[in-house]
């Protein structure tokens, strides 16, 4: 075994490999928001509409996507992995447990809210994506966004999809920084303040954009 | 004080275990977790039955061979102390406690209460040491070495090898045992020689082994009796990357 491979499948190595991928799609979460920040222009989407055709038609942007499913697929193959191989050191489990008392809740169950995101992503993907790119909807992106969003139980769905995924990333952002070595004490507050923009703001910022539409739609400014 | 201990009873490695129930009166509240065991077993053997097996030796926190799960937590209640440091004040009178030995597939439990903890001795010899070339000690002033440095380096070789961080780990990891003392070498210009494969070896042996992999829950920091800090976990994922990949 060459040395990046008996990296690559140590324990370390693996847990590197979770962080880095974390952050190629936590990366990606930024880029999203910003075009989708575009919905709040008043211009009928016309800005977003135009980013929108873009991020489907331009050739630059189809390696970037298989990229962005790679790391997904990464993510998920080893963190499925780790949690593997995790659970089947203590198949006794003590009787009385501690870990309220030693650790937060949010890095005990990283896989839980993990997988809770993997199944919005599928809804996620199916109703915008795969709709828009595979199906002629016949609707801008921009019509489709607002359609969806004036359903007040696919909104609660997407909340509530956001909750767990600022709790997966209330743990994954630090833990990343711990896994590459680079949470030592002159970069903690730092770290944390960093990690509060990926599990709070970002997650609020999408959180408006449902609730914008569902009120425009309660209202009947839609 | 007066106690009900649910203590975990099992004949041999291979046998079946379970916990069994036993009542404690009038312990002084001074006495420590392992004196209330001492007056349990002495109750039992009296009535000619058979004691129970705990791993005991200094009795004041330096060697780490004692170490119980009590009530979830490993060493118990009481931060920063092994499991004999634990006084019975620290427990409310009539209490009920659990007691469990550390739970993890490189720990086999061997009687009761004691485990097998030689994984760490393997990891231990993967590289834990400086080698020593014959001559001459040095003088202490002949090295400088920095207080702040040294002081960090001290802190990591305050691990006693009791495996806390292993028990109070969701995935029994033992990272935060390895990382202390690759941490203590690799501060010092004593461990720099065998830096590289220092880290390369410990973790490759770590993970034979069979310990899981580090989840940064930083429940062994909370529970270990030297408070030993993850950021020496941060320090061993540094010498890994850097003895793998530069």
């Amino acid at each position: 075994m060459n040395r990046l491979t008996s990296f690559l499948t140590s324990s370390v190595g693996r847990k590197l490999l979770m962080g880095l991928t974390g952050f190629f799609l936590g990366s990606f979460l930024i880029v999203h928001l910003t075009i989708n920040l575009f919905l709040f222009a008043s211009d009928e989407g016309r800005t977003f509409d135009t980013y929108s055709e873009f991020m489907a038609s331009h050739p630059l942007i189809r390696p970037l996507e298989i990229l962005l499913f790679a790391g997904f697929l990464l993510h998920m193959v080893v963190g499925i992995w780790l949690w593997w191989t995790n659970r089947d050191v203590r198949r006794e489990r003590y009787a009385v447990s501690g870990a309220s008392e030693n650790s937060a809740l949010s890095s005990r169950i990283m896989f839980v809210t993990g997988t809770i995101v993997l199944v919005f992503l599928v809804v996620h993907i199916n109703t915008f994506f795969i709709q828009s790119r595979f199906f002629s909807t016949g609707k801008t992106m921009y019509e489709l966004v607002s359609e969806t969003f004036a359903n007040p139980w696919g909104d609660a769905f997407y909340l509530a999809a956001l909750v767990f995924l600022g709790y997966h990333l209330k743990h994954g952002v630090q833990s990343a920084f711990q896994t590459f070595g680079l949470r030592v004490h002159s970069y903690r507050t730092l770290i944390d303040w960093l990690a509060v923009i990926f599990w709070l703001l970002i997650p609020v910022a999408f959180a408006s954009m449902p609730l914008y539409f569902l009120w425009a739609h309660l209202t009947g400014g839609h | 004080m007066n106690f009900t201990l649910k203590i975990w009873r099992q004949k041999s490695r291979e046998a079946e275990g379970g916990f069994k129930t036993y009542a404690v009166k009038d312990i002084p509240p001074d006495a420590s977790f392992l004196e209330l065991l001492d007056v349990l077993n002495a109750d039992l053997i009296r009535k000619g039955e058979e004691p129970i097996a705990f791993d005991h030796d200094c009795r004041e926190g330096i060697c780490g061979s004692c170490g119980l799960v009590i009530n979830g937590r490993s060493h118990g209640p009481h931060k920063g102390a092994a499991t004999c440091e634990q006084r019975m004040r620290n427990f409310r009178d009539g209490e009920e406690i659990t007691v469990e030995p550390w739970r993890a597939k490189p720990f086999p439990i061997l009687k009761d209460l004691v485990v097998d903890r030689t994984a760490f001795d393997r990891i231990m010899l993967a590289g834990g040491y400086v080698s020593v070339r014959t001559g001459g000690a040095p003088d202490a002033n002949a090295i400088p070495i920095p207080k702040p440095v040294a002081d960090e380096a001290m802190d990591a070789a305050a691990c006693i090898g009791c495996g806390a961080c292993v028990a109070a780990c969701k995935n029994a990891s033992a990272m935060l045992f390895v990382a202390a003392k690759v941490s203590q070498l690799a501060l010092l210009p004593q461990g720099q020689a065998e830096r590289v494969e220092r880290a390369e070896r410990m973790i490759a042996q770590m993970d034979a082994e069979g310990f899981g992999a580090c989840s940064n829950t930083y429940a062994c920091e909370a529970e270990c009796p030297k408070k030993i800090s993850v950021t020496h976990i941060a320090r061993l994922n540094r010498e890994f990357i850097r003895a793998k990949l530069i």
